[in-house]
């Protein structure tokens, strides 16, 4: 019981500046933690930057149209009257007609892949489906332009309105150049991204609850919607989101499908436009100031398109996933 | 898992298996009743063959525990008794399974409705993370797509069954995740319950509990011994000796020895028994 000679060492000898770095004792520590935190600000600083950045450059647009930029209607380069809504509406329109067509059908191929499918089919699919999501977007603006448009200019849009031509939007002339052929390149180009991601987070869900509803004498659409949907709810919402935030900001392909007219029609046969369309058609040729002050608004707008627009998604997840299972994240 | 030299792994290919009534102590006068029976059931994932033929009658209404080494097929057994062994890809099954005298895996046979005869809890608790209490043990019925005329009495007699009622009457809206694990556990046997099924199988229903959540669910399956007939696959020795009137012992996918648990655990007839349950393997 006599043994004072050495005590373990347990307290480390810091240089002096390291408490700069934080409170950790240990140097490796605290130089990982800074660097780190070092590349997270950057992330804000780089937003904060790009958004300080296009507000400067459209500072003249502010001045001359204030609000009514957002509510005017009309595009006049050659008289210098400029007016977002119709980029707004075309944006947001056509984003949100490839969700509804191409949510179902991507949570459909994420269910058979995860669900349903026989092992050795998932992984060859599984690949595919992700390879599509790799395809450049002009491949597929080429391939609308020649194959969907005239589909849709013949065949599609005519049994539309021949079927639904009541409604004013299957009304019109069909040109196969519209808001319905930019809403369907954008749902094909989306699909692959919801689909990967909605498989990756189905195939998470616990297998014991899948096994529990079986052992209930659950179908296996019973076990789906009963065991493994509502588990996988909020991230199912995150791949929707993530598809979204595709949609809104694609350019290639939808400027070669929308027709890229400034209008505002109710039918979705009709040309119309989109704000990443404007600013790649008219940013190289703009010559104006007020012009090119006028692009860059447009982009600062389409910047707070997209964050509202992803705010409002997540709070709907916040929504449904209140009040429920901590299991359910 | 390796045992003595002396004898060959396996040392009788048709092992003993005796009708469990014969010795029977309490209920001796009348003809046991079989509830569930398998017969040369044989499993395999792929070409890994799990259960090696196993035939093995269950009486109604008595509590058969199924024990062995990791390894030994004892949950493979009980997931073939309620069609869940095939669920698993790569999982076949040969053989038969009787029901009352029905095999249930005969050709018209729908395996869905086969699970809601046969009920089971499996070893973690898995009460759905996003239905509250009640809705757990409704999940079952509404499945089934059968009107439920007065949930509520339902789900208080079911949960009364299992003994949470009073623990949880005033949540029943809660989650059935926001339980402790043995209260998960006996929600999802009060789940199980509600559909009425004639047989319960508990694949280790306890080991993901602490000692006094064991206990509960111990003595929850002396009671229910009275209407159902049960069986329970354990790692737990001790806990065989408590709970079960029939005890099966597996090894290698094979049935080794299969009588009243107290002839097992007192007077063994097979070596490889006795080993095991000395504490020799495994």
């Amino acid at each position: 019981m006599s043994s004072v000679s050495n005590p373990p060492s347990i307290v480390r000898r810091t240089p002096r500046w390291l408490p700069l770095l934080g409170r950790s004792a240990n140097p490796g520590d605290a130089v990982f933690r800074s660097v780190s935190r070092l590349f997270a600000l950057l992330i804000l600083v780089l937003v904060l930057a790009m958004a300080a950045q296009m507000a400067f450059a459209a500072e003249e647009s502010f001045k001359e149209f204030g609000w009514g930029f957002i509510t005017s209607q009309k595009w006049d380069p050659v008289g210098q009257r400029y007016g977002a809504l119709p980029f707004i509406f075309g944006t947001v329109v056509s984003s949100l007609l490839a969700l509804l067509l191409a949510v179902p059908v991507a949570l459909g191929i994420a269910i058979y892949l995860s669900e349903l499918a026989p092992l050795w089919l998932r992984k060859p699919i599984g690949f595919l489906v992700e390879l599509l999501a790799a395809v450049p977007s002009v491949v597929y603006g080429l391939w609308g332009v020649f194959v969907l448009a005239p589909l849709m200019a013949t065949t599609v849009e005519p049994a539309l309105r021949s079927t639904l031509g009541f409604l004013p939007l299957f009304s019109g002339p069909n040109q196969g150049f519209g808001m319905l052929s930019g809403g369907v390149i954008l749902a094909i180009m989306i699909l692959p991204t919801i689909s990967s991601v909605s498989r990756e987070v189905l195939q998470a869900v616990p297998a014991n609850l899948r096994e529990g509803a079986i052992a209930l004498g659950a179908t296996r659409w019973e076990v789906v919607r009963v065991g493994v949907l509502p588990y996988a709810r909020p991230g199912l919402v995150g791949a929707v989101i993530l598809g979204l935030g595709r949609a809104l900001g694609e350019t290639m392909a939808i400027t070669m499908l929308i027709g890229n007219r400034p209008e505002i029609s109710a039918s979705l046969f009709a040309p119309s436009y989109t704000m990443a369309s404007v600013l790649a058609n008219e940013f190289a040729e703009a010559s104006q100031d007020l012009h090119l002050a006028a692009l860059a608004e447009i982009s600062l707008l389409l910047f707070a398109v997209t964050l509202l627009l992803n705010i409002v998604a997540r709070l709907l997840v916040w929504q449904v996933s209140r009040g429920e299972a901590k299991g359910a994240r | 898992m390796n045992l003595e030299p002396a004898e060959p792994v396996v040392t009788a290919p048709t092992p003993k298996v005796k009708a469990p009534s014969a010795p029977g102590g309490a209920e001796e006068p009348s003809a046991p009743e079989v509830k569930l029976s398998a017969e040369d059931l044989r499993a395999r994932f792929g070409t890994t063959q799990v259960l090696k033929g196993i035939s093995m009658p269950i009486e109604a209404r008595t509590v058969t525990a199924v024990i062995g080494p990791s390894g030994c097929g004892k949950s493979t057994f009980v997931r073939c008794l309620n069609r869940m062994h095939e669920v698993a890809p790569g999982a076949v099954v040969e053989g038969r399974v009787l029901l009352d005298g029905q095999d249930i895996y005969g050709a018209q046979v729908d395996p869905v409705l086969v699970r809601r005869h046969i009920g089971m809890v499996f070893q973690k608790p898995n009460p759905f993370p996003t239905l509250s209490i009640q809705d757990n043990v409704l999940a079952g019925l509404r499945l089934n797509g059968t009107r439920v005329p007065n949930p509520a009495e339902v789900v208080e007699r079911r949960l009364r069954q299992v003994a949470l009622w009073d623990e949880v009457k005033d949540g029943l809206d809660r989650s059935g995740t926001s339980l402790s694990g043995g209260q998960q556990q006996r929600l999802c046997i009060a789940r199980s319950l509600a559909l009425e099924p004639e047989v319960l199988l508990m694949d280790e229903p306890c080991s993901a509990l602490d000692p006094i959540a064991t206990a509960r669910v111990e003595e929850l399956i002396h009671e229910l011994r009275a209407d159902y007939t049960i069986v329970i696959v354990t790692h737990n020795m001790q806990q065989a000796a408590r709970v079960a009137d029939t005890t099966a012992f597996f090894y290698m996918g094979e049935l080794v020895e299969y009588d009243q648990t107290d002839v097992i655990f007192t007077r063994p007839k097979q070596r490889k028994t006795e080993d095991y349950i000395t504490g020799r393997f495994g």
